[in-house]
């Protein structure tokens, strides 16, 4: 993975995602390690995104790594007009790998292309955000002690949650048995499902949530927005239909963890958060050990 | 006694495009900018053939494809055979392949992907299932189908 960038989740094979998960592990068990003295990664989130942003940072400087870069491009010569490729050319100098948030899909992949030092994309529009698969995939391994031959739910919004997609295909290598769970007009899409299919793997697709629940190994939560419904009622009629709550979780295993990329709006009662099976915000912090890791086995310090 | 005659007139030198589906005829002549030309084209449709039932050709003077154009013409229609005409004799005769990877040729249908925001030459990987051809962009990943292809 040295020198590598990650762009996407399909560039790692299950090898090197098992790799990247043991070495988050071993962060978890000492995260003060002072790799990246002298180091300087850029940090450019042309789009705004607090939480991916901070961890990221937290991630550098538990490292005793230097952060440069800019948390919005409002203030920076993109608003000038500058193109991507001169952005990444000119930062490429100030640093040893640059960290990236973009609205525009590709735009990680095509900086990848033109960029002398790696590029970790941090997210690309709805395309791909494959630092949040492999925190989910870490968190997945941790509460249930492997990644194997797991039941893994999702629920919500299948068609546009980026996450979902990253992480269907990334569960694809390890016999994963699928229930998708959401409204007819936000199914999962085909081309996601073709990787299911690849993989000689099932899927189950479901409108109705509870009768899930007692087969699931990982519930993955996501949140349905509003805009994604033309019609005002449709979104009303369906939006009470996907939310959990603690009362719900009765019948559920007892290694079942309830994860959800966050923000969370309302698709989660506040009642579930003191239920052991919660997950969500041990799941955020998951994150900066895998950023951790990413970053030093990229940089070949791991 | 029947009589034998060609439905479409030959021409002495260029290319001749048969066994387009009978349905294609007009985007393959879109594809190829055709309308600007200025040599002598001649086409029909609906055509009988022993191999399809119903076919389309083209035949254009004058012309000899390059092989990213014969790529264009194999995306929207793969049957396609090209047959190369100097003094009305065929000296090439070639099946149009379609290629695993296509740069520069077709526009990603994603509005919002790098190739339609910034000066990004496109490129795919060419998906077949089922007989449909598809396009995944190397950029995005989305897949633009058949229907949406657009090509520069």
């Amino acid at each position: 993975m040295k020198n590598r960038s990650l762009v996407s989740i399909n560039d790692y094979s299950r090898e090197e995602i098992i790799k990247i998960l043991d070495i988050a592990a071993e962060f978890e068990q000492n995260p003060h390690q002072n790799l990246l003295k002298g180091r300087v990664i850029a940090s450019l989130f042309f789009e705004p995104s607090t939480r991916t942003r901070l961890s990221f940072e937290s991630a550098i400087q538990k490292m005793g790594g230097n952060v440069v870069g800019f948390s919005s491009s409002d203030t920076t010569s993109v608003q000038k007009g500058e193109s991507i490729k001169d952005t990444i050319l000119t930062v490429s100098n100030y640093s040893d790998l640059i960290v990236m948030r973009h609205s525009v899909e590709g735009s990680a992949r095509y900086a990848s292309e033109v960029s002398p030092v790696p590029i970790i994309n941090a997210g690309d529009g709805a395309n791909q955000h494959p630092t949040q698969c492999l925190l989910d995939l870490y968190s997945i391994r941790k509460t249930q002690g492997t990644l194997q031959n797991l039941e893994v739910t999702f629920v919500g919004d299948l068609k546009y949650g980026r996450t979902v997609h990253s992480l269907v295909i990334a569960l694809c290598h390890f016999n994963t048995k699928f229930h998708l769970v959401s409204p007819l007009e936000l199914k999962l899409p085909s081309a996601v499902k073709r990787h299911i299919k690849e993989a000689n793997l099932n899927y189950e697709q479901y409108t109705n949530f509870s009768e899930v629940i007692p087969k699931s190994d990982i519930i993955y939560m996501t949140r349905i927005q509003r805009e994604r419904f033309p019609d005002p009622l449709e979104y009303e009629k369906v939006k009470n239909a996907f939310v959990l709550d603690n009362k719900m979780l009765d019948n559920a295993k007892e290694n079942c963890r309830i994860l959800h990329p966050l923000p969370r709006v309302n698709e989660i009662n506040v009642d579930v958060d003191s239920n052991p099976k919660a997950y969500y915000f041990e799941q955020a912090l998951n994150g900066v050990y895998v950023r951790q890791a990413l970053i030093a086995s990229i940089l070949g310090l791991k | 006694m029947k009589r034998k005659e060609l439905i479409v007139t030959a021409i002495s030198n260029g290319t001749v495009i048969d066994h387009i589906p009978a349905d294609k005829v007009f985007q393959v002549i879109r594809i190829l900018d055709l309308e600007l030309s200025q040599d002598e084209i001649y086409f029909g449709t609906n055509l009988e053939s022993k191999k399809y039932g119903r076919k389309g050709i083209i035949k254009i003077s004058q012309k000899y494809f390059k092989p990213q154009e014969s790529d264009k013409i194999a995306l929207v229609a793969p049957t396609a055979t090209l047959i190369e005409i100097k003094d009305f004799e065929v000296v090439r005769k070639n099946n149009v392949n379609i290629p695993d990877i296509i740069e520069k040729i077709a526009k990603c249908f994603n509005p919002n992907c790098i190739t339609n925001k910034e000066n990004v030459p496109t490129k795919f990987t060419v998906l077949q299932t089922n007989g449909e051809i598809k396009l995944s962009c190397h950029y995005c990943e989305k897949t633009t189908s058949q229907n949406n292809m657009v090509f520069f």
